[in-house]
C-alpha cells in the first residue's frame, strides 16, 4: 500500500499528505508490532514464572499432586485436589443460577423491555459489573452471610437431617453462612453482567424478519424465545456462558471473603471449602519453600483450566461468526 | 425454523384450550424474566445501600485530608490511600495506554486476518481473562524480589497488566467499525499508513477508544489481589519516588474492614464507598460516550 | 486524563510536602498478633520525630520470608526461629513485647470468665475427641453452670500464623494426643472445625456462630466483647486472662535460655500465670547492606522500650521487663554491625 501511495504522489502541496518518510510510518507499524508482541511476551512470561516456580511441587509428588487431598504444611504435604474441586464446584454453581438468570434478563431486554426503560436497566445490570469484587467479598461477608445462614441454612439444614442424599448434601454442621454455596452465589451475581451484555447482543444480531415472521404467524414471546431466538444464538450463547466460566473460575477477592477457607473436603456445599485462587491469596505472602512451589503449581493448573474454557468458549463463537 | 405453532393452529381445536396452555408458558416467561431482572437491580441496590448506610456516616473532610490512623485512635482519614490508588490507576493506565492502542491498531489494521494476529488476539483473550492473582504473583517475581522491595511501580506495573488486554480489545473492536472507505480515502490523498491510522481511524474512532480507556480505569481502580503482592500498603504518607509500600484503597478497605477496632472499619466503609462511588460514575460516564458514538 | 494528570501533580506536591527529606521511613512485615500495637506506636513514634514505620501484617512466615529475601528492613514473627536458623540467615532477634492467646466462646447463657477449662480438655475440644458442651469432662469442671447438649464447633486460623503456633505449643505441652497428631506449627492439619481468616476471621465466626470455641490474641476477644474461657494454669489453679496473670507467666522466663531470646512462654509455672502467654519477635539482619534503615530500626524499638509501655498496657499487650530491655540493648550493641564493623547504635 505505501509502493502504491507514493507513486500516486505528485509534488503538490495542497494534499493530505504530510512529509513523513517512510521510515516514520515504518517506525509506526514497528511500534504497533512490538506492542502487540508485548502482550504475547507478558502472557508467555506469567506461564513461565507459574510453571518455574511450580515445577519442584510437580516433581516432589509427581501426578497425585492433582488428586491429593493433603495440604499440611507442618509436613510438607500438599495436594491440589480439595482446591480443585472448590474452584469447580463454586464455578458450577455459580453457572447454573448465574446462566438462566442472564438469559432472563437478556431475553427481557431484547423482547419485554419498554424502549424507555431499556437504558436505565441495561445499565443498572453493567453497572452490576463495575463494583470491585472486595466489595462483593464484603457484602457477601457482612450482608448476605448472616441472612443466609438465619434464613437459609438452618432451616434447610433442619428439613433435610436424616434424609440420604439431600442430608448430606444440604446439612450444615456449622451454619456460618460461609461456604462453597455462598460463594457460588456471589460468583453468579458477578457474571450475570458479563453473560447478559453478550447475550443481549448475540440476541439484538439476530435479524428481526425472523422474529417478526414467527410473531406474524401468532407464535407467542416464549415460542418465539424457544424456537427461533435459541437454536439461532444457541451455540454463541454457549460461548458467553465459557466467559462467564472463565472468570469465575479466576475470582479472588470475593471468594476469599466468603469461601470458609477450609482445607478439607466436605460433601455439603454448606461447608466451607476453598478454591485454588482463595489459597493462594490466603496462603502467598507467607509461604516458605514447597509450600510456594505448591502455590505456584495451583496457579499453574488454574491456568491451565482457564485456558481451556476459553479455547472451548473461542471455538464456539466462532463457528457462529462464519455466517 | 420450527413448525412447531403451525399444526396447533390447524387443528380445529377449541382456541380456548389451546390458547390457555400457550398462554400460561408465554405469561410465565415474561414473569421469570421479569423477575430475574428485578433480583439483578435488587442486589445492585442492595450493596450502594450497605455502601450508604455503613459508609455515608464514617464520611467527613477529614477522611479526605487526613492520614490513616493508629487502632483506635480518633479522627484521622484516608487521605494516603486515595492519592496513592489515584496514582497506582494513573501509572497503570498511562502505561497500558499507549501499549493497548498500539497493539490493537496491529491487530486491526496491520495484522488483520494473519496468523500471528489470530493468536495475539486469542492470548489476549486469556491475559483478559487471567485471574487478577496471578498477574500480582508474576510481577512480584519480576519487580518486588530483584527491587529488594514492595513499589508504587511494581503496582502500577501490574495495573498496566490488568489493563491493557480491555484496551487492546476494546481498540480493535473500534476501529475495526471504523469503514474501509475512510481509510481509501485517506491513502487516495496520499498519505502513509501511519497518517491514514493517526489522523482518520483514530480520529474515527476516538470515542470509542476512550471508553475502553476509562473502562480499563474502572476495573484495574478496584483491583486487591495483585496489589497485595506488590504495592502492598502504607500506613503513612508513601515516598514521592514510590518506593516502599503504595497506600491504596482497595488493600487499605481490606485490611481494616476486618480490624476488631470501630474507627478502622468506619474508615474501610467510607473508603468502599469512595472506590464504589468512582467507578460506577467512570463507568456511566464511559458508557455515554460509546453511546454518544455508537448514535451513528 | 487532564484531570488526572492533575490529580497526580497534586498528589505528588502533597506526599513531598509531607515528607521532608530528611524524615526516615522504614517498612516492616510480619506478624498480625502485634499489628495494633506496633501501628500505634508508629502513628505516635511519627507525632515525635516525624520518622514513618510502615508496618504490614501479612503473617510470621510472610514477615521471615520478607526479610530473608531483603524486601523490608525488618520482619516480625510470633514464632522465634531457632538457632541454626537465626545463623543461617545471619538475623538477630528480639522480642519487644507480649501478649495473651485466649479460648473465646459462643454459648448461650455462658457469661465471660465463667467457663473453665484445663489443656487437655482443650485439647481434646479441638481434636474432636470432647464433641458436646455437655460432655462430662467439661461439666467436671464447670458445677453449676448450666452448658447446653450442643456440638462443639471449634474454630481455627485459616492462615498460616504465629498465633496457631503458641496455640499449638501450649497445646502439645499439655495433651500426648495433640503432640503425636496435629503437632505444633504455623498451620497444622486441624481435624474439626472451621478456618477464619485472621485473628479478626476467628473473631467473626465465634461471634455469630452457637456453640463455637476459638483461639484468638486477647485484644481482639477485648475489643470485639467475646466472652473467653478461663484455663487451669501449670500450678493447678484457674486463671482469667489480663495483664496481670500475663506478667506473671513472664515473670519467671528465663530469657538467655534459647538463642535470639527465643523461649517460650506457654505453660509456665506460677500461681497466677496465664498459660499461653508469648512474646512476640522482630528480626533485623546482623550486617545489613542497608546500615542506615536497620539504625532507624532499631532507634525505634529503642524509642518503644522508653516510651511505648503505657501504649502497650492499654492496647492489652503485656511491655518487657526492664532487665529485658538492657539485655536486648546490649544485644543490638553487641551483634548489628555496620559496614565498619562498629555497632550500629551507638548508645
Amino acid at each position: 500500500m505505501v509502493a502504491l501511495t507514493q507513486d500516486l504522489v505528485m509534488t503538490r502541496t495542497d494534499t493530505v499528505r504530510r512529509s513523513s518518510k517512510p521510515t516514520a510510518d515504518r517506525l509506526f507499524r514497528l511500534a504497533s508490532l512490538s506492542s502487540a508482541l508485548l502482550v504475547l511476551m507478558v502472557l508467555a512470561g506469567i506461564v513461565a514464572s507459574m510453571i518455574y516456580g511450580g515445577l519442584p511441587a510437580f516433581q516432589e509428588f509427581g501426578f497425585g499432586f492433582i488428586t491429593s487431598t493433603a495440604w499440611d504444611v507442618n509436613r510438607d504435604q500438599y495436594g491440589a485436589w480439595v482446591a480443585i474441586v472448590g474452584t469447580l464446584s463454586s464455578a458450577s454453581i455459580a453457572l447454573i443460577i448465574g446462566v438462566p438468570i442472564s438469559l432472563g434478563i437478556a431475553i427481557f431486554l431484547t423482547q419485554l423491555c419498554p424502549a424507555w426503560l431499556k437504558r436505565p436497566v441495561a445499565t443498572t445490570i453493567e453497572l452490576l459489573a463495575a463494583v470491585p469484587s472486595i466489595i462483593y467479598g464484603m457484602w457477601g461477608l457482612f450482608v448476605f452471610a448472616p441472612l443466609f445462614a438465619k434464613f437459609v441454612q438452618i432451616p434447610t439444614s433442619q428439613l433435610v437431617e436424616g434424609i440420604p442424599f439431600f442430608g448430606t448434601v444440604l446439612y450444615s454442621r456449622v451454619p456460618s453462612g460461609v461456604g462453597v454455596l455462598t460463594a457460588g452465589i456471589i460468583l453468579a451475581i458477578m457474571i450475570i453482567p458479563f453473560i447478559a451484555s453478550i447475550t443481549r447482543d448475540i440476541l439484538d444480531q439476530i435479524p428481526t424478519i425472523l422474529r417478526e415472521s414467527a410473531y406474524g404467524i401468532g407464535c407467542t414471546t416464549w415460542e418465539v424465545v424457544r424456537h427461533v431466538l435459541m437454536p439461532q444464538a444457541g451455540v454463541s450463547i454457549i460461548g458467553a456462558v465459557m466467559l462467564g466460566l472463565g472468570r469465575a473460575l479466576g475470582e479472588t477477592m470475593a471468594v476469599t471473603f466468603v469461601i470458609g477457607n477450609a482445607n478439607r473436603l466436605s460433601a455439603s456445599i454448606f461447608d466451607p471449602g476453598s478454591t485454588i485462587a482463595s489459597r493462594i491469596a490466603n496462603e502467598f505472602n507467607e509461604a516458605l519453600g514447597l509450600q510456594l512451589n505448591a502455590l505456584m503449581a495451583l496457579g499453574c493448573i488454574l491456568f491451565l483450566v482457564t485456558f481451556t474454557v476459553l479455547v472451548i468458549a473461542r471455538i464456539l463463537i466462532a463457528r457462529v461468526q462464519t455466517h | 425454523m420450527d413448525a412447531a405453532t403451525p399444526s396447533n393452529l390447524a387443528a380445529p381445536v377449541a382456541w380456548g384450550r389451546v390458547r390457555r396452555g400457550r398462554h400460561v408458558a408465554d405469561q410465565a416467561l415474561k414473569i421469570i424474566c421479569t423477575v430475574f431482572t428485578m433480583l439483578g437491580a435488587l442486589v445492585l441496590g442492595w450493596i450502594l445501600m450497605m455502601l450508604l448506610v455503613e459508609g455515608f456516616s464514617a464520611l467527613s473532610p477529614a477522611v479526605f485530608t487526613q492520614v490513616t490512623p493508629g487502632p483506635g485512635t480518633q479522627g484521622g482519614g484516608i487521605a494516603n490511600a486515595i492519592v496513592g490508588s489515584l496514582i497506582l490507576t494513573f501509572l497503570g493506565i498511562v502505561v497500558a495506554t499507549p501499549v493497548g492502542v498500539l497493539a490493537g491498531t496491529y491487530l486491526a489494521e496491520y495484522g488483520k486476518g494473519s496468523k500471528l494476529a489470530e493468536v495475539i488476539r486469542f492470548l489476549n483473550d486469556i491475559l483478559l481473562s487471567a485471574p487478577s492473582i496471578l498477574i500480582g504473583l508474576f510481577v512480584y517475581t519480576l519487580m518486588v524480589q530483584p527491587m529488594g522491595g514492595y513499589s508504587g511501580w511494581a503496582g502500577g506495573v501490574a495495573l498496566a497488566i490488568i489493563a491493557t488486554p480491555v484496551i487492546v480489545r476494546t481498540t480493535e473492536d473500534m476501529l475495526r467499525i471504523v469503514p474501509g472507505s475512510l481509510r481509501e480515502a485517506g491513502a487516495a490523498l496520499g498519505a502513509p499508513m501511519s497518517t491514514v491510522i493517526m489522523s482518520i481511524s483514530w480520529r474515527a474512532a476516538r470515542a470509542g477508544m476512550l471508553t475502553g480507556i476509562l473502562l480499563a480505569m474502572a476495573r484495574i481502580a478496584g483491583e486487591t489481589a495483585p496489589l497485595l503482592f506488590t504495592a502492598l500498603n502504607n500506613n503513612f504518607w508513601f515516598k514521592p519516588n514510590l518506593m516502599g509500600g503504595v497506600s491504596n484503597l482497595p488493600v487499605m478497605i481490606y485490611q481494616f474492614a476486618l480490624a476488631p477496632y470501630q474507627n478502622w472499619r468506619e474508615l474501610a466503609w467510607a473508603g468502599a464507598l469512595l472506590i464504589t462511588l468512582s467507578i460506577l460514575a467512570l463507568s456511566i460516564v464511559a458508557r455515554m460516550f460509546l453511546k454518544k458514538d455508537g448514535a451513528r | 486524563m487532564k484531570i488526572l494528570s492533575y490529580a497526580f501533580a497534586a498528589g505528588l506536591a502533597v506526599a513531598s510536602m509531607a515528607t521532608p527529606a530528611a524524615a526516615a521511613e522504614i517498612t516492616g512485615a510480619g506478624a498480625t498478633f502485634p499489628f495494633p500495637v506496633y501501628a500505634k506506636w508508629a502513628e505516635a513514634y511519627k507525632k515525635e520525630t516525624n520518622n514513618s514505620l510502615n508496618y504490614q501484617s501479612i503473617g510470621s512466615s510472610g514477615g521471615i520470608r520478607q526479610i530473608r529475601a531483603k524486601t523490608v528492613d525488618f520482619g516480625a514473627t510470633d514464632a522465634p526461629l531457632k538457632g541454626e536458623e537465626l545463623q543461617k540467615d545471619g538475623f538477630v532477634q528480639f522480642p519487644t513485647v507480649m501478649g495473651g492467646v485466649v479460648p473465646v466462646i459462643n454459648i448461650q447463657g455462658v457469661e465471660t470468665r465463667q467457663l473453665k477449662l484445663t489443656g487437655e480438655v482443650l485439647a481434646d475440644i479441638f481434636n474432636g475427641k470432647i464433641s458436646k458442651w455437655s460432655d462430662a469432662k467439661i461439666a467436671g469442671l464447670n458445677q453449676g453452670v448450666k452448658l447446653p447438649d450442643a456440638t462443639i464447633t471449634p474454630v481455627y486460623r485459616s492462615d498460616g500464623s504465629g498465633t496457631t503456633s503458641v496455640f499449638t505449643t501450649y497445646l502439645s505441652q499439655v495433651s500426648e494426643s495433640w503432640k503425636s497428631g496435629p503437632g505444633v506449627g504455623a498451620s497444622v492439619q486441624w481435624p474439626v472445625g472451621q478456618g477464619g481468616k485472621g485473628n479478626e476471621g476467628v473473631a467473626a465466626l465465634v461471634k455469630q456462630v452457637p456453640n463455637s470455641i476459638g483461639y484468638v490474641e486477647y485484644a481482639y476477644a477485648k475489643q470485639n466483647n467475646i466472652p473467653y474461657a478461663q484455663l487451669q494454669n501449670k500450678n493447678g489453679k484457674f486463671v482469667a486472662p489480663d495483664d496481670k496473670t500475663f506478667q506473671a507467666a513472664a515473670a519467671n522466663a528465663d530469657w538467655k535460655s534459647a538463642p535470639g531470646f527465643g523461649i517460650s512462654l506457654t505453660n509456665q509455672a506460677g500461681d497466677e500465670a496465664w498459660p499461653i502467654t508469648a512474646p512476640t519477635f522482630i528480626l533485623v539482619p546482623k550486617n545489613p547492606e542497608k546500615p542506615e534503615q536497620v539504625a532507624e530500626v532499631l532507634k525505634f524499638f529503642d524509642w518503644v522500650f522508653n516510651k511505648g509501655d503505657q501504649m502497650a498496657v492499654e492496647l492489652d499487650y503485656v511491655p518487657l521487663p526492664a532487665a529485658l530491655k538492657q539485655q536486648i540493648r546490649d544485644t543490638w550493641k553487641a551483634e548489628i554491625k555496620g559496614k565498619d564493623g562498629q555497632p550500629l547504635l551507638r548508645s
